[in-house]
Parts: C-alpha cells; structure tokens; sequence
C-alpha cells in the first residue's frame, strides 16, 4: 500500500491510537487511501473511533502506531501549525469564537496565512453567499445571536475560507433539524464540486453518508470494518453487520 | 461625623493614600498571577500544588503575615505591599485557572485545528473568552484589598488605617468612622466599577 500511497491525498498506513492510561486502542491497523477530490465518509457507532481517525490527519491526535500520509509525505514529519492551515476543520460543537463576529470567524485561516485585508473582506461575503446567509445581514452578527443551522453554516465557511485542499468534517450538520440537514448537504456538496477537495467526513447517521460519499469507510471498535464506493458496501456488505447498517437506509 | 467633617481635606489626603497602595499593589498582583496562572492552568498536578500553597498564605491572618514581614523589610509601605500583593494571588491565581478552564472545549478544539500557534491560541481566543471571568477575580481581589489596607497604618504604612488605630487607642469613634466610611465606600465603589466592566465586556 506504501506504493498505492503515492497518488493519495490522505493515505492511513497502520495507524494506530491508544490514549493514555486506556487499556485498548481507540483506533487500531487503520489501513486505507483517499485520493484527491475524493469524498469519504467515517461511518460508525459512537465510540467506534471516527473522530480519533479524522484527528490524526491534522495532528490534534498524534498516531501511536502507523503513519497518515498526506500528499504522499508522513504528516509526524511537517510543521503542525503549517499543516492545519492547509487543511479546513469543522466539528460537531462548531466552535465559532464566542468574542469575535460571524466576519471574523470566517476570516480566521485567510488572516493566518496573510491575506491582503480587502481580499479577505470579499472572501468572507462570497462565503456567506455560497451558504446561503445574506453577507448584509450576518456579516457583523455574535455566534450567540445565530441559530444552530446558521453556526453550522458559518463554521462550513470558516472550514472552507482558504480552499483547503484537504476538507476534515467531524458531524457538522449534527445538531440540526432534517430539513435544514438536508439543505446544508446539497450545499456542501456544491461547494466541494466547485473547491475540488479532498473530504472526510464523519456521522453516524447513513442516509447522510450515502447522500454524500463517494467512498465509505465503516469502523467498529476501532476497526475498518469494509472502504469501498458507496455502491460496493450497499450491495456486498462486508458481515452481517454491516448488513443490519445499510439495512437502516431504507 | 464631627471629625470627617471638619477634616475634610486631611481624609481625602489619606484615602488618596489608601487607593494609591491597594492600586500599585492591585497592579502588581496582577502582573503576577496571570502568568502564573496561564502557567499551570492545564497543568493539573501543579495548579492543585500551586494553589494549596498560596491558600496556605492566605490563611494566615493578616496582622500576622504584616508583623512577620517586617523583621525583613522594615517598617512603612513596603510590608504592606507585599502582604497585599501575597493575598491576592490565591483568590487571583485561581480565577485565571478557573477561566481559562471554563474556554468551551469545541472552542479550544476549534483553534488548535484551524491553526493558530500556542501563542495566538492563548492571545486571541483564550484569553478573551477567559477575560470576564479573570475580571471577576480582580473585582474580588481589589474589594477585599481595600480592606485588608487599613491595617497597613499598624506597620506605619499609612492610608485610611491610620484613622482607624488613632480612633482605637483614644477610645475616640468619631476617628473610627472617619477612617472606616471612606474604606468602606471605596471598596463600594470598586465592586460597581469593576461589575459594570465586567457587564460591558461580557460575550
Ligand atoms: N481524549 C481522549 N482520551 C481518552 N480516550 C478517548 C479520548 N477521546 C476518545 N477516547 C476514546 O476513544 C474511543 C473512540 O472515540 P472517538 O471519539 O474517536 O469515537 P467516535 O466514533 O467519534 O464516537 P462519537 O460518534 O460518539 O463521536 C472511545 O472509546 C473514547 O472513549
Ligand atoms: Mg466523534
């Protein structure tokens, strides 16, 4: 797989994670590639290690076993600070900083990498177009005035302000209602369409992920269970549980 | 009321006296309890060591820690000062570690990820959304400094105390009150001030 490697945005090679004083791996021989533009979805129970997955690739949880390479090059060997700008981060919490308005969360990466100030300003207006908040009308707005879509909307943008190669999307669309999910997907996958990035995307939810993945990677316990397209999984389900997974779609 | 009355301006002199002390000391408290306190807040064994060190000093009644100060640093200000400055790091300590620990995690998670270096994480969302509860330590820190200030006169340290231990030993209330009241109305008008910047800077 080293030599699959090479062509791979994100490439998992063994990794592993055992949190301090635990007494089994969170995530354990974690094994698969993700090529660029690519839109993979973490599937899994709670516990099962997704998050743990999707933070190795930006180093806010480092690997115990194994290595994540990314573009081909061992993410434990590149400047942490360096990388995670390159790579867009939203969470199920959304954390947009309370102090700061709509505009200035948004703006966040581009200022970090040194934008010039009026390119930032248009990005941020562009963005809050391209998910669907009136520029006007949000721009200058607190988090604490915005509802849970709203913020789940404002932190897709922020995730997505510098056009990160790399798109990491740990339940961004967890606390919201049906409806509004359903839009914020359509429009995520707009957005990925036009960015062309390269996506992993966790929920436990499987209508979201054959909705939105291309590929699908299901853990359990801390295991891969099956990755394949999308298709593959529905049709030729790995074991009986994944079976009882799919089952749940319909 | 005779005395504050009639002495005005020798009051104001001395609660002049009084505010300039708590203030320098106020300052200089702060100056090190926030680095301390941004030091071991995510340090959990050294907070707990820390902060049952400086709760240890500030049990020590206030009269004594003065006496003992002064065999080392003489009579006057300086004794004062340092007793002040000693007292409120406890309650100053334990509000930085307390607000920085109360930064909502999906914040904190957020700004390591989106990257921000250490420093601009603590500069530009830490210390921010830590600030109003920071505030809250200063507030309770200043109010009972004002307090703990009269009794710098019994180490010749001057401010409003001065009043109070006169009045004492001549049996005169008059002078009591006269230093009292406007100890008291200080430490009043601290505590609003200080809650209404607390107010304005709430997010
Ligand atoms: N910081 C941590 N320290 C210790 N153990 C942790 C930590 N984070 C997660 N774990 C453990 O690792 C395992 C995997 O957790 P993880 O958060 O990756 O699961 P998840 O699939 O994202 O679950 P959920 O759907 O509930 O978010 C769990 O058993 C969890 O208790
Ligand atoms: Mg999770």
């Amino acid at each position: 797989m080293n030599g699959e490697a090479r062509g791979s945005a994100i490439a998992f090679d063994a990794t592993t994670v055992r949190y301090p004083d635990a007494t089994r791996d969170a995530i354990s021989q974690i094994t698969f590639d993700v090529a660029p533009g690519e839109f993979v979805v973490l599937l899994g129970a709670s516990g099962s290690g997704k998050s743990t997955l999707l933070r190795t690739v930006n180093r806010l949880v480092e690997p115990t076993g194994g290595r994540v390479l990314i573009d081909g090059a061992d993410a434990s060997t590149m400047d942490p600070t360096t990388l995670r700008r390159g790579i867009g981060y939203a969470i199920q919490g959304v954390g947009l900083f309370a102090h700061m308005t709509v505009a200035a969360n948004i703006a966040i990466v581009p200022e970090l990498l040194g934008w010039p100030r009026e390119r930032i300003a248009e990005r941020v207006d562009e963005l809050l177009a391209l998910v669907d908040l009136d520029p006007q009308r949000y721009r200058t707005r607190r988090p604490a005035s915005l509802s849970g879509g709203e913020a789940q909307r404002v932190g897709v943008a922020r995730a997505i302000a510098a056009e990160p190669r790399v798109l990491l999307m740990d339940e961004p669309f967890g606390a919201v209602d049906p409806i509004v999910r359903a839009s914020l997907q359509r429009e995520l996958l707009e957005i990925v369409a036009r960015i062309t990035t390269t996506v992993l995307f966790v929920t436990h939810d499987v209508r979201e992920a054959l909705h939105l993945a291309d590929k699908i990677a299901i853990l359990r316990d801390g295991r891969l269970v099956q990755f394949g397209a999308k298709n593959d999984i529905r049709d030729r389900p790995a074991d009986r549980g994944v079976a009882d997974l799919m089952s749940l779609a319909t | 009321m005779t005395y504050l009355a009639t002495h005005l301006g020798s009051v104001g002199a001395l609660t002049l006296a009084h505010l300039a002390l708590v203030g320098v000391s106020l300052c200089a408290a702060c100056a090190l309890a926030l680095p301390a306190g941004v030091a071991i807040a995510y340090r959990p064994r050294l907070a707990t060591a820390v902060l049952a060190l400086l709760g240890a000093v500030y049990t020590i009644p206030s009269l004594a820690l003065l006496a003992l100060l002064v065999p080392l640093l003489g009579l006057g200000r300086a004794p004062a000062f340092v007793a002040l400055v000693l007292y409120a790091q406890f309650i100053l300590v334990r509000n930085v570690v307390t607000a920085l620990r109360g930064v909502p995690p999906a914040q904190r998670d957020a700004a390591v990820g989106l990257g921000f270096s250490p420093r601009q994480r603590l500069l530009r969302v830490e210390l921010p959304l830590a600030f109003p509860v920071i505030l809250g330590g200063v507030r309770l820190a200043a109010v009972s400094m004002i307090a703990i200030a009269t009794l710098a006169a019994y180490v010749d340290g001057g401010g409003l105390g001065t009043l109070i231990f006169r009045g004492f030993a001549l049996q005169n209330t008059d002078l009591v009150i006269a230093g009292a009241l406007p100890s008291a109305l200080l430490a009043i008008a601290a505590d609003a001030s200080l809650r209404a910047l607390e107010r304005a800077v709430r997010v």
